[in-house]
């Protein structure tokens, strides 16, 4: 094209010109129409492809997290309830400047450092994708103001949602567990659902909490919102309501939870009151416990150490986790071992105030003796004596057999507790398998009074007398279940039980029973019951020589812990109780008035609240703080208790 | 020609042309109303009236005689070059690269102008040339310098779209001119050869665009984003489009630069297939004419700046289009006529106003002055 020759003339010149205009021309026009074919292509050819990327960008589904099934009490109260809840969440990916971002929420939330770097952990652990919960429990008026300022922070979006409130607080601290965050082993085995990812999604982490959580946690709803790039909600165009999870009905009665729970006050103990004939737990408290509700927006490091470092053990739920040599609590299982040996109850043993094996001397708790003790006078007057011999004379597979009867040395699959301990009804095989000795006779001296090996948790303390009580194999539960049945009797001569339970009667009704000052200030209700005293450390024989140091004269650690098991109404049994106070020194003047007031709540609330309204006046005067290294007299739990040389002290 | 009256001249106009500059710069209007979400603020009456005035300005120019245009041809290059070393300097000590000379009502971009002056100069150079002159290799060494510094002072801002646009204007009135196709043969083979060591000359941003327009699904959120999701309101505006006002991709905020680069997506997903037909028409008719113009005239100058003009125009508008359905990288070119901006608009206006005006005169055989008959 365009030789040298075109250009000698104007005309060859314009000529060539044309040319070259007409092929650039050309190329023009065949681009254009390959412009032309790409737009036909783009949005008619592909038009459902990049209608559904279009529809992809705009619209996104939030889940909405199922509200928790509430948990109530046997009449349908609440125990655990959800509460509206404002919160603030972070997406990563939307975030156009972390630093700027953290720094005004941080002012306008007031937010702690250690929330901060939280924070910042998450971003750089977590997917960019998922919101990061910056804030929760907001109030209302905070959450106005933050959501005028919103606009200026990218990826920062305000939620309404729900949090777990338990009205009860600590009272029911241990009983129903607490929510939180499911753990990453949790997100896996629920096959990755995004729903566990969720911040405001929580699962059951102790308690009926935990084990009911497939019930409580409901299924989760979603909302399809049109979000623009930024990741802004502009509006909502469809959603799918969340269903709440099931209601859970425990067997719990929640007045008598909050009174036993304030009933301890100061203590470290627990209360288990049962139906003697079907086995519903109608309290289960477990003193110190934590506040539920300080989990329920996740609980800060300071907490959680406080919670770790208390040597009372707030974490621990004493009542399934706690065990405890049942002391004297564990004689009428002597007895019934006894009984079912042949032993005649008028059969009558001497205690001059020890027992003597081999040139071992084994003592009872009245350094004078007891003299001339039948068995209803060794169970209300708890002589140890009585029991050294006569439960020798059964021999330990006997007082085993017995025991395991009673709920000792088990768990209770049915109960909707996690760990629980089982503790041990002894046997000569358990203690080679377990410690690889043979059993001593000492072994046997030491389990007829509920020492040495035998060990129970405050639950089995409270089955045990129930089963005494009722004579039927009930079993614990917490899950109210209308339709259950009584069950079967035990395989025991109920001759024997009647003489046993007489004997718990005296304890607390008869004169010199070593819970006398427990009687139900309640006409015509009496309580049968048996107090014990577990040692928790060793006397030496030179000690109880000088004589035995008063418990108020040791380190809190060291005092003996008290115990009382009962039943009532004698005559027509219907709850039976368990108390055991850590370190509060004998089963009479710390266990058995607690048992006296729960007891009383059920048939008499009034008597009871004035009785615990005048204790807890008394504690708020006693000065706060641990009694462990001061040698201060500890809080007595009944400021007006025990003259000194009343026998409320038993082994 | 000077004696007719106001309504003779308006008569004279070829007013297919500017019915489509017309409806082209009240549909763009529509758009950017569109993409504010249904407000005349920020950008449809800011732009309306810039429409207006440059297209008043545009009828004037029109008015202006071939010679005249031949004069300013070196003096308006020169002075151009010289405001793209002002940009330079002021960029330099204000610290960044800066493209634009404030000048108050708008923010002039030299770089926009040099587009027009390198066509100028350019057809004023192959005008005087002797014609057996022009197929001689020494007589090309003058056009490249002229190419050369421009194309080096905006390489250096760095606008890698606007250098290969006035490196692409300067080329085609040079092959236009009638220099050896030899060489343009030879050349693209060479520059073939060249493009992967030019790669290793650009910035990181500009690589990684090229490298993201060869896959752009390989990075959809980071430097990709802009042209999936261009792709996707264009695709998703299907026939006729999801309807005024109703963009999603737009109005959530997917597609960026809505307002400017992008337009014609926005306007793609709103207005359909059909929207972009009628877009493309437009086009087509505004640069169909251009060549129209270029072939009846009857002088070397005016048919190389008229077919010069054209095919940057055109380049203008096949890059813009290219880059939004995903046929060239970004590169940050807008599109005449109806992205928002006041120099691009303003180069649109008076590449049209010179083309009108060589329209005009199309049959002077005689320029007022030079050697033009040699």
């Amino acid at each position: 094209m365009g030789g040298g020759i075109g250009l000698q003339s104007e005309a060859g010149r314009e000529q060539m010109f044309s040319r070259r205009t007409l092929f650039v021309g050309a190329a023009q026009g065949g681009l254009a129409l390959l412009l032309g074919g790409r737009m036909a292509y783009l949005s008619i050819f592909e038009q459902e492809k990049y209608r559904l990327l279009a529809e992809d960008n705009r619209v996104s589904i939030r889940l909405i997290p199922p509200r928790r099934g509430w948990i109530v009490d046997r009449n349908g109260k609440p125990l655990a309830v959800n509460q509206p809840d404002y919160r603030l969440e972070l997406i990563p990916e939307q975030v156009q400047n972390l630093d700027e971002t953290l720094t005004g929420l941080s002012q306008l939330l007031r937010l702690a450092p250690d929330e901060l770097s939280r924070i910042r952990k998450a971003v750089e652990d977590q997917p960019a994708y998922l919101p990061i919960e910056v804030a929760s429990g907001i109030a209302w008026d905070d959450f106005a103001a933050i959501n005028v300022r919103l606009p200026e922070y990218d990826g920062v979006q305000p939620v309404r949602g729900f949090t777990r409130y338990y009205p009860d607080g600590s009272g029911t601290g241990h009983l129903l567990g607490y929510v939180g965050a499911p753990t990453r082993e949790q997100y896996l085995d629920a096959d990755r659902d995004p729903l566990f990812l969720h911040p405001a999604f929580k699962v059951g982490k102790d308690g009926i909490e935990k084990t009911s959580d497939k019930k409580l946690r409901g299924m989760a709803g979603a909302r399809r919102v049109e979000v623009n790039a930024r990741g802004r909600i502009i509006r909502d165009l469809s959603t799918l309501n969340d269903t709440p999870g099931d209601t859970v009905k425990l067997t719990i009665d929640r007045e008598l939870q909050a009174f036993a729970a304030r009933r301890l006050g100061p203590e470290s103990g627990s209360v288990v009151v049962m139906d003697v004939w079907t086995g519903d737990i109608i309290t289960l408290v477990s003193m110190p416990a934590y506040d539920p509700n300080a989990f329920s927006d996740g609980i800060s490091h300071k907490e959680w150490n406080a919670l770790v470092a208390d040597e009372r053990n707030p974490l621990m739920n004493k009542t399934v986790q706690g065990l405890y040599p049942p002391g004297s609590t564990f004689k009428p299982i002597t007895a019934l071992a006894a009984l079912a040996h042949g032993v005649k109850p008028d059969d009558t043993v001497f205690c001059p105030g020890s027992y003597n094996l081999g040139g071992h001397r084994f003592a009872c708790w009245k350094r004078g003796g007891h003299g001339t003790v039948s068995l209803d006078k060794a169970i209300y007057q708890s002589c140890n004596v009585y029991f050294y011999t006569k439960g020798r004379e059964a021999g330990i597979d006997a007082i085993s057999d017995i025991a395991s009867k009673f709920g000792l040395g088990q768990s209770f699959s049915g109960l909707e507790l996690p760990n629980q301990r089982e503790g041990a009804a002894p046997t000569p095989e358990w203690k080679q398998k377990r410690y690889k000795q043979a059993w001593r006779v000492g072994d046997t001296l030491n389990a007829s009074i509920g020492q040495g090996y035998v060990l129970m948790s405050p639950l089995q303390m409270a089955l045990m007398a129930a089963r005494l009580a009722s004579g039927r194999a009930v079993t614990p539960r917490l899950i109210a279940n209308p339709k259950a049945q009584t069950p079967a009797e035990i395989d025991i001569d109920p001759e024997h039980l009647a003489r046993v339970r007489y004997g718990m009667f005296l304890t607390v009704n008869g004169p010199g029973g070593t819970a006398g000052r427990s009687r139900l200030p309640i006409p015509g209700v009496e309580m049968a019951g048996k107090t014990g005293t577990a040692q928790v450390r060793r006397i030496t024989a030179a000690e109880r020589s000088r004589g035995v140091i008063n418990n108020a004269q040791l380190p809190w650690k060291f005092r003996d812990h008290g115990h009382f098991v009962a039943y009532a109404p004698f005559d027509e049994p219907r709850y039976a109780i368990s108390v055991v106070v850590e370190h509060g020194g004998g089963g009479s003047a710390a266990a058995a008035p607690i048992a006296k007031d729960v007891m009383t709540f059920m048939f008499a609330p009034e008597i009871a609240m004035k009785s615990l309204i005048q204790l807890e006046a008394a504690w708020n005067m006693v000065p706060q703080g641990p009694p462990i290294d001061t040698g201060q007299p500890a809080p007595a739990p009944e400021p007006t208790a025990t003259p000194a040389g009343t026998p409320d002290r038993d082994a | 020609m000077l004696n007719s009256t106001l309504s003779e001249r308006l008569r004279s106009l070829p007013w297919l042309l500017l019915l489509t500059v017309l409806a082209l710069g009240t549909f763009g209007l529509c758009v950017l109303f569109s993409a504010a979400g249904g407000s005349l603020q920020p950008w449809a009456l800011n732009q309306g009236v810039r429409f207006a005035a440059f297209f008043v300005m545009m009828l004037v120019l029109s008015q202006f005689n071939l010679t005249f245009w031949i004069r300013l041809a070196y003096p308006a290059y020169i002075a151009v070059v010289l405001m793209l070393i002002g940009v330079e300097i002021l960029g330099a000590v204000g610290g960044g690269s800066q493209r634009w000379l404030d000048l108050g009502i708008i923010r002039l971009q030299p770089s926009e102008l040099m587009k027009l002056a390198i066509i100028l100069a350019l057809a004023r150079y192959f005008h005087y040339l002797p014609r057996i002159e022009a197929h001689r290799l020494s007589s090309l060494v003058q056009p490249a310098i002229m190419i050369a510094i421009p194309m080096g002072l905006v390489m250096l801002q760095p606008d890698l779209g606007t250098a290969l646009s006035i490196a692409f204007g300067g080329i085609i009135v040079i092959f236009l001119a009638g220099a050896r196709m030899s060489l343009f043969v030879g050349g693209g083979v060479a520059l073939a050869a060249a493009i992967p060591i030019a790669i290793g000359f650009l910035h990181d941003y500009q690589r990684r665009r090229i490298l993201i327009f060869l896959d752009p699904e390989a990075d959809p959120l980071g430097a990709g984003y802009h042209i999936t999701q261009s792709k996707i309101a264009i695709g998703s505006g299907g026939l006729s489009g999801k309807g005024f006002l109703s963009g999603t991709q737009s109005h959530l905020q997917y597609l960026p630069e809505l307002h400017t680069d992008f337009i014609f997506a926005t306007m793609a997903e709103e207005w359909g297939f059909l929207g972009m037909l009628f877009v493309l028409a437009c086009y087509v008719i505004i640069v169909g004419w251009g060549i129209g113009v270029a072939l009846k005239c009857k002088t070397q100058f005016a048919r190389l700046l008229a077919m010069g003009l054209a095919c940057t125009l055109f380049f203008y508008i096949f890059i813009n289009l290219a880059m939004v359905m995903g046929f060239a990288p970004v590169v940050g070119i807008p599109l005449p006529l109806m992205s928002y901006g006041g120099s691009a608009m303003m180069t649109a206006m008076i590449l049209l106003g010179i083309m009108l005006s060589i329209d005009r005169q199309h049959e002077e055989r005689v320029l007022g002055e030079g050697p033009s008959s040699l």
